[in-house]
């Protein structure tokens, strides 16, 4: 039996005198629960620091091309600088984030024109085992070349 | 039997902010955490708010966060918990009414308006597949719990996002639209809100009890909007 308007207005009343409900405000923190377990979750998560640190990154990049304005003895100064061990794992962890952001994004228009839409986990893997070998031989080339 | 600590969210519209309350609990492995809900809620505070009816994953009303993952409370086994510690909260993304209890008021109006049927009898009176549709998946089977918009990262971010359910049953709509009007749904489904919003992270459908997979049928969806407009999977 359905209620009337007016049944429905009284229901409506009696609810919201008995205070607000709890919103709790959706936030970014969502993103990064380390109990969702699943690979899209944080392959999503993943896909976000990664963003942000690739944003950074760009304008780190045109800062230090600025340099070049300073002259030559201020570029070699930061070549001293960017030989230095802990600059060169900086390099790696960047190779990591264009590789993990570039070959996720490549999955993710994949399955969103429906290809491979059915296995999208294998297809992540998949890129992940490519990034993984590819991060490998960029990481002994930045290294080597120190 | 076994004992469990269970930690319960709790909240209250007249009593201040939400908290989590812990019950030693009585629960044999085979038993759902709705028994021990109930267990708790006879034994320990009759005033826990739940919310449950068929007991069978049929009704979609015991959704919760068990460990932080979506779950039916009615089929979600006390003794699959791994952590000594099992913690149950409201479903994210939704406000709470009480303890447990969500208001679904929003889930239901993420839904396109006008509503079309999705359902027109319980069974199919011809066992014959309608030409471009390769086998019956009905969306029907979606018990509208709110697991999958629980577990969405963009819902997480964006609650104007429409969201998995909603558009799962618009993808179900196109592959056999019965009179509904296909052009109004694919405009909806096109908005700023809607299908462009998804990022895969196929939570949605990992969560799902009732096997809709509703990220595959948002990929379905946008290849529709894309070209085929046929929404076909």
């Amino acid at each position: 039996m359905s209620r009337s308007e007016d049944e429905l207005d009284v229901i409506r009343a009696a609810r919201e005198a008995r205070g607000p409900v709890l919103r709790r405000s959706p936030g970014p923190t969502a993103w990064f629960d380390i109990r969702k377990t699943g690979t899209g979750h944080w392959a999503f998560s993943l896909n976000r620091i990664t963003s942000l640190g690739l944003v950074l990154y760009l304008y780190l990049h045109l800062a230090v091309l600025s340099m070049l304005l300073g002259g030559e003895g201020s570029w070699h100064g930061f070549l001293e600088i960017a030989t230095t061990p802990v600059f060169l794992g900086l390099d790696v962890l960047l190779v990591f984030g264009l590789l993990f952001h570039g070959l996720n994004g490549l999955r993710v228009a994949l399955v969103g024109t429906g290809i491979a839409t059915e296995r999208q986990k294998a297809l992540f893997w998949s890129f992940m085992v490519l990034g993984s070998i590819l991060l490998l031989g960029a990481a002994l080339h930045i290294i080597g070349s120190d | 039997m076994d004992t469990r600590t269970f930690r319960v969210f709790r909240f209250a519209r007249d009593d201040g902010p939400s908290r989590f309350d812990t019950f030693e609990v009585e629960a044999a492995p085979g038993d759902t955490v709705l028994d021990a809900l109930r267990w708790i809620k006879i034994h320990h505070d009759p005033s826990l708010a739940i919310r449950h009816s068929c007991f069978h994953a049929s009704c979609g009303t015991c959704g919760v966060r068990v460990n932080g993952r979506e779950a039916l409370a009615c089929v979600t086994r006390v003794g699959d918990q791994d952590e000594g510690r099992v913690t149950v909260e409201p479903l994210a993304n939704f406000p709470v009414i009480a303890d447990l209890v969500v208001d679904m008021t929003s889930f239901v109006q993420r839904f396109p308006s006008p509503h079309p049927a999705a359902r027109i009898s319980e069974f199919p009176t011809s066992p014959e597949v309608p030409p471009g549709i390769d086998e019956y998946q009905r969306f029907e089977d979606c018990i509208e719990c709110g697991l999958c918009l629980s577990a969405c990262p963009v819902a997480a971010t964006d609650d104007t996002y429409v969201g998995p359910a909603a558009l799962a049953y618009a993808q179900r709509i196109l592959e056999e639209p019965r009179g509904a009007d296909v052009g109004a749904l694919l405009d909806w489904a096109d908005g700023d809100n809607a299908a462009w919003r998804c990022h895969a992270a196929f939570e949605c459908t990992e969560a799902c009890p009732s096997n809709v997979r509703p990220a595959q049928r948002i990929m379905h969806l946008r290849r529709a909007l894309t070209g085929g407009r046929d929404g076909g999977s």
